[in-house]
């Protein structure tokens, strides 16, 4: 009797625990990454260094952790900021902070490290300061070359879906 | 039992631990290092005071700099990047900061040294308040390790007074 088995519910009760682990595992990391941004303050706490700008310091493929805060940006911090219009954010140095008095407002100025001049010529249009609300947050941390793989699969999706492809497979495959 | 790709996972996760806590306590050693540094800044000429065509006064100096910057290395630390700021307020503005000239010291062999140089990046001002202002000369540093977190610091070196009028070209 036990053999008994029909067809269309064979294996619903394991395919349907493999899906809830896999749901598991995809609601744990996001709480991870959400209780980060609270923690951080930022949107994206983690970033990956995508150009050469701040070298010898920072090199393509490099993790910097970032923290945002209330208290007021100096020179010498190193921040990461989004120009309008342009979704990739940049992370430079400040050279130059002026605080006004009465605003408590700060114009910034920022330049990379290895470039020649400053980064008037990326903020947008006629801008020529930025100020705290453009700023995403504050480098303050910083691990080598585990970014690297995020650069890969951005700039060859093959690999990431490949990627996202073999490791579907594994999930739902594997026993546990 | 043990297949080759769960043994592959195995190694992979404790080698990914392993280097995850290497990395943690190289940063946290950082913390317990206190560093004493010695620096000295002269302002040695001032190369250009004027007003620029937008209306802001702009300086350009040469400096005459000395610094000890060798205690602020550990073995975790792959360069420190110190810069001279020049550090005043204006009745507009309760703090402005400007960097005047920065470098990269790679090396902890290379840490101490003199320097002359005009300065990298001029002063300029948001308006025209520089005549006769009284600047100060601040050194500030930041060490960025091999792995894990950033480390600021700054110390005020000496002050100085702008002329109190423009000079020409010289």
């Amino acid at each position: 009797m036990d053999r008994i088995k029909f067809l269309g519910d064979v294996k619903i009760r394991p395919t349907l625990i493999q899906l809830l682990n896999l749901g598991m595992i995809i609601c744990s990391a996001l709480m991870i990454w959400k209780g980060l941004m609270c923690i951080t303050g930022c949107e994206s706490p983690v970033v990956v260094v995508l150009t050469g700008s701040m070298e010898p310091g920072f090199k393509r493929g490099d993790i910097l952790f970032l923290h945002m805060n209330k208290e007021p940006i100096r020179a010498g911090e190193i921040v990461v900021y989004n120009v309008d219009g342009r979704d990739i954010p940049i992370v430079h140095r400040v050279i130059k902070a002026h605080e006004r008095r009465d605003t408590g407002e700060i114009d910034i100025l920022t330049k990379g490290d290895n470039n020649q001049v400053d980064d008037i010529s990326l903020y947008s249009g006629g801008q020529l300061w930025l100020n705290s609300h453009h700023i995403i947050g504050r480098a303050i941390g910083y691990l080598p070359y585990v970014g690297y793989l995020t650069i890969i699969m951005t700039e060859m999706p093959i690999v990431k879906y490949l990627l996202i492809g073999v490791l579907a497979l594994l999930v739902i495959t594997s026993e546990e | 039992m043990h297949s080759a790709v769960q043994r592959a996972n195995t190694v992979a996760t404790i080698a990914a631990i392993l280097l995850a806590t290497i990395c943690a306590a190289a940063s946290f050693l950082d913390a317990f290092n206190s560093p004493s540094l010695q620096a000295h800044v002269q302002v040695v000429k001032i190369n250009r005071f004027r007003r620029q065509l937008d209306g802001n006064d702009e300086v350009k100096m040469t400096l005459k700099m000395s610094m000890d910057l060798t205690s602020l290395f550990t073995w975790n630390t792959k360069q420190v990047f110190v810069f001279l700021a020049a550090e005043y307020e204006t009745d507009t503005n309760s703090l402005n900061q400007v960097s005047l000239w920065d470098h990269i010291v790679q090396e902890k062999e290379r840490a101490s040294f003199q320097v002359k140089v005009p300065t990298k990046y001029p002063l300029i001002d948001q308006g025209t308040n520089l005549r006769g202002k009284k600047v100060g000369l601040v050194l500030h540093w930041h060490i960025m390790p091999i792995s894990g977190r950033m480390i600021q610091g700054k110390m005020p070196l000496s002050n100085f007074s702008l002329p109190d009028s423009y000079t020409t070209r010289s």
